[in-house]
């Protein structure tokens, strides 16, 4: 067990470096007149070149890279070149992370609890009117562009109830919309998830078997399949956690939510590179890291998992 | 406790015998005219072991029997025929084209639905309604062509991935290498890095499709692969391209088939997205996405709320047929539905 830990954060550390890496490069590719910022029309060119050569973009690749990493291991992600100009960017993300966390962590446990009950009971009522309520649901949130339906939500709902549109610090009602609409998705898809897993094991040996011994339904599901649900959905609990700090993309810029996702949206709008590569690491820092830890927790929670190979292959 | 079992058992037991002696009397009582003994027919003979299973026979009638994905598909080719057939008929305006009022040259700006303009028109003067099916056509090209990509690459990619075993670890690094971006931010950044352009919008989308697409090939063809009659296969020296399409891919139609209908509602959603934070097609192309946001942009005066709803309504019917209609054909097409 301690060599799979050991090998595999060893793989996540390696992971790390090439992603990271790659997205550095990637964003070398952009063209440099996207790093002159707002008054790029009145510059002279000495002091574009300054600008580049301040930013170290005129340097070769591999010395890039080389401070790009003495940088990053140092905590330093660059300061913002429009949004906030010299600003840290980590001092710009901090604050608004907090936001985010509030938020995907409300929506998250609400589309736990409501998208797993809500699977459990269709089950339960294979075919009838409420699974097909359900299936009609899913259906509808898998298959349209989320964009309109939250656009319609904000619109209308919040013309009905007559609430403010967009959110409000201190006014807790207009916390409600945004967290709902972020857990429409997760119940569809907890509940599609649930369901099948729900009518997949009702058909094995040890369902039969405790069925035949006399136990009621209600205690097969709860005793038995719930808990054996909970192995698979352990690995991707951890990225889910790890992402409720970076919000949902569309929500937050929609509701003019202070949280990270608009933020990036906001950075990439209006060109400002360094800090949309710094949220980008952060990203894939996050879900790297995610990654690592549901394997581990599954490695916990599932002992029959084999992680070493024994022997050779078939 | 184990004495109420037993009573439990010793019931079940007698109703069971009582009833088949009940059955017994029954059918001894049927006189002998009943019975013929059976003439041999050389015919009925030979037709042993002949089963008339034809795959996608059984597919169709699968698929025919459920009305509402017929009505689906038939809804489905007919909106495709008339998107194209569109700028032919008679009466249809330019989409591009700002319309003005020949006599007091004005721009008919944001014009309710009228004869002339049948969804009326935008902020500055452009047909809706012709828009709409030029966007219409935009946003299924993307869908198609990602459809297109991703299978094609998906698929090769994912078959040498599971049934090549040296290759395995390399393309397993390289999956968890795209894994590890979240998907948005990837087709966000690469989008960003691109400039937004129809090939840019195509170019990200299959960028992230076919992995996934490969990744699922290559789970499936691992289940398949070291099957009995694949084994034998390769015993009598079946080479593995031949294992790999005519043993293997028949057992994959549905997935592939499912996946090539989801492209489209995904190809449709993320424009609207990319749209949306300002890296969608420039707006000289019209495609749903740009229509939407266009909408977006006006919903809050209600007389112009048309604006949003016509491509809304639009883009909801394409992706929920497609949707439905890839799941409907997912399901008949899997053999394992097809024992009756």
């Amino acid at each position: 067990m301690a060599r799979y830990v050991v090998g595999r954060l060893g793989r996540a550390l390696i992971t790390m470096f090439i992603v990271l890496s790659i997205v550095f490069m990637l964003m070398r590719l952009l063209p440099v007149e996207t790093y002159y910022g707002a008054r790029s029309d009145t510059m002279s060119d000495a002091v574009k070149e300054q600008i580049l050569r301040n930013l170290g973009l005129l340097d070769p690749m591999p010395k890039q890279l080389a401070r790009f990493w003495s940088e990053t291991l140092r905590g330093n992600l660059g300061r913002s070149i429009v949004l906030r100009v010299g600003q840290e960017n980590t001092s710009i993300i901090g604050p608004k992370a907090v936001y985010s966390f509030r938020f995907g962590i409300a929506s998250l446990a609400i589309s736990l609890i409501i998208g797993l009950s809500m699977g459990v009971l269709m089950a339960a009522n294979k075919g009838k009117y409420i699974d097909r309520l359900g299936n009609t649901y899913i259906l509808l949130i898998n298959a349209l562009p989320a964009a309109v339906y939250y656009l319609f939500i904000q619109l209308y709902i919040t013309q009905l109830f007559k609430i403010p549109m967009l959110y409000d610090a201190r006014n807790p009602v207009t916390w409600i919309l945004p967290t709902v609409s972020m857990s429409l998705g997760g119940i569809a898809s907890n509940s599609m998830w649930m369901r099948r897993y729900m009518v997949d094991q009702l058909n094995q040996d040890y369902i039969r078997l405790a069925m035949a011994k006399g136990m009621s339904s209600r205690q097969v599901a709860f005793r038995h399949i719930l808990r054996n649900a909970f192995i698979p959905m352990s690995q991707s609990l951890p990225t889910s956690l790890l992402f409720t700090i970076s919000g949902s993309l569309y929500i937050e810029s929609l509701y003019s939510i202070p949280g990270m996702g608009g933020l990036l949206i906001t950075a990439i709008q209006r060109q400002d590179n360094t800090l949309v590569q710094a949220m980008v690491l952060l990203y894939s820092a996050l879900s790297v890291t995610g990654m690592l830890l549901g394997d581990l927790l599954m490695m916990v929670v599932d002992p029959r998992i084999k992680l070493v190979k024994e022997g050779g292959v078939r | 406790m184990g004495s109420s079992r037993q009573d439990k058992f010793q019931q079940l037991s007698d109703g069971f015998l009582a009833l088949s002696e009940e059955e017994a009397e029954r059918v001894s009582s049927y006189s002998d005219e009943l019975f013929r003994p059976a003439e041999f027919d050389t015919e009925a003979a030979e037709k042993a072991g002949y089963s008339n299973y034809s795959y996608w026979g059984s597919t169709l009638r699968l698929f025919l029997s459920n009305k509402v994905s017929v009505f689906l598909l038939v809804f489905l080719a007919a909106l495709l025929v008339f998107t194209f057939v569109q700028p032919y008929l008679p009466n249809q305006l330019h989409p591009n084209t700002i319309y003005q009022d020949p006599e007091t040259g004005i721009h008919y700006r944001n014009v309710k639905p009228n004869a002339k303009f049948w969804f009326g028109t935008n902020n500055i003067g452009q047909d809706l309604w012709s828009r709409i099916w030029s966007g219409t056509r935009t946003s299924l090209f993307i869908g198609l062509c990602v459809a297109l990509v991703t299978n094609v690459v998906g698929i090769t990619l994912g078959s040498i991935w599971g049934y090549a075993r040296k290759w395995d670890k390399l393309f397993t690094e390289i999956y968890n290498l795209f894994d590890n971006i979240p998907y948005t931010v990837l087709r966000m950044l690469i989008t960003f890095i691109m400039r937004p352009s129809l090939f840019t919008m195509i170019f990200v989308m299959c960028l992230t499709g076919w992995i996934r697409m490969a990744k699922y090939i290559r789970n499936q063809i691992l289940i398949y692969r070291d099957r009995e009659y694949n084994l034998a296969s390769r015993c009598l020296g079946t080479p593995a391209l031949r294992i790999v399409v005519k043993n293997i891919m028949p057992q994959l139609v549905s997935v592939i088939m499912l996946q090539t209908a989801l492209c489209i509602p995904d190809a449709i959603g993320s424009e609207v997205f990319l749209t949306y934070i300002g890296l969608g097609l420039p707006v000289s192309i019209p495609s749903l996405g740009n229509l939407i946001n266009e909408g977006r942009l006006v919903m809050l005066v209600p007389a112009q709320r048309y604006q949003l709803f016509f491509p809304v309504i639009v883009v909801s019917i394409i992706t929920v047929s497609f949707y439905a209609l890839g799941n409907a054909f997912a399901d008949a097409s899997d053999p394992r539905n097809h024992r009756r």
